[in-house]
């Protein structure tokens, strides 16, 4: 077996953003799993970023995978909270139910 | 040698727990997959040599964020079936735009453009990833570490903010409009003729 180089983890990367991508298709109308999916995009993301730090011997990557889990959790708390307030106002999380801007 | 058995097998962890987590018809299981979709991702990063990173991402994700989630997933009752409602539709043409993704990024990566870099860069002793990494923080990127911080404070008072559902039945005091009554409001002079006495 070949040692590891960057084109492992990159790949890596790609297949699962592209799952991500595929998820967020399939489950348009659940908020919950579309938030998740999200996440798991971020995830690829940084793991492209703490690849190219080990690689190219920069520590900027992982800086930015820093910062990156912080928006990331800010994110995910703000789109909960969305959340249980648009299921205390539908009482529902369907997408397609949040309709009320359409004229 | 070791290492790329470990990197193998953790990527196909990573990736079934992937597919569980968009496929699973129950949230909170989609919940648990992401739980170890992250934990899995942690121990790549340990391959990397991010142990800091590894770690937080165990803390703030498997122990914050995910909790969060599984909170408020198994906090609201919903109707799973007209959820899933449009899955086996969207399928075809789902699969065909991720596959076409995965492979062109496969593709442009299989250029070697990147990947003659091979392991490994000998760590020196006495090296610590956490020192180094806050070293940096510390310095360089301060600002923008001031700046996370703030981005914190704001996702805290927006949640809060949100999610506050003030209550309209409690009998509370507001000081404000105690102290600022006025005589007009509350006394009220009648005039009526006085009653004499037999």
């Amino acid at each position: 077996m070949a040692p590891l180089a960057l084109n492992h983890f990159l790949v890596l990367g790609a297949l699962l953003f592209a799952i991500s991508v595929v998820g967020i298709f399939l489950n348009r109308r659940n908020v919950i799993v579309l938030l998740m999916a999200i996440e798991l995009m971020l995830l690829a993301v940084n793991l492209n970023f703490v690849a190219f730090a080990h690689f190219l011997g920069d520590l900027a990557g992982q800086v930015f995978v820093f910062f990156i889990l912080t928006v990331a959790a800010a994110e995910s708390a703000i789109g909960l909270a969305i959340l249980v307030l648009l299921f205390r106002n539908l009482s529902s999380i369907n997408v397609e139910d949040m309709d009320s801007l359409r004229g | 040698m070791f290492e790329t058995v470990v990197f193998y097998v953790f990527a196909a962890i990573l990736l079934l727990s992937a597919l569980r987590v968009i496929t699973a018809r129950n949230p909170v299981h989609g919940a648990l997959a992401l739980v170890l979709a992250f934990f899995t991702a942690a121990g790549i990063w340990l391959l990397l040599r991010a142990e800091f990173l590894a770690i937080t991402l165990v803390l703030v994700y498997v122990g914050a964020v995910m909790v969060l989630f599984l909170f408020v997933v198994m906090m609201l009752d919903v109707d799973l079936e007209r959820l899933r409602e449009g899955f086996w539709k969207n399928l075809p043409m789902a699969v065909v735009v991720g596959g076409v993704m995965a492979l062109e990024m496969v593709a442009m990566l299989a250029t070697r453009v990147f990947g003659t870099a091979t392991q490994t860069r000998a760590v020196p002793p006495g090296y610590s990833n956490t020192r180094e990494l806050g070293r940096v923080l510390y310095t360089q990127y301060v600002y923008a570490f001031e700046i996370a911080a703030v981005i914190l404070l704001v996702a805290i008072i927006a949640a809060i903010a949100l999610t506050l559902r003030r209550r309209k039945d409690t009998k509370s005091q507001d000081p404000a409009r105690q102290v600022a009554a006025r005589r007009e409001e509350r006394v009220r002079l009648v005039s009526m003729p006085a009653e004499k006495e037999r």
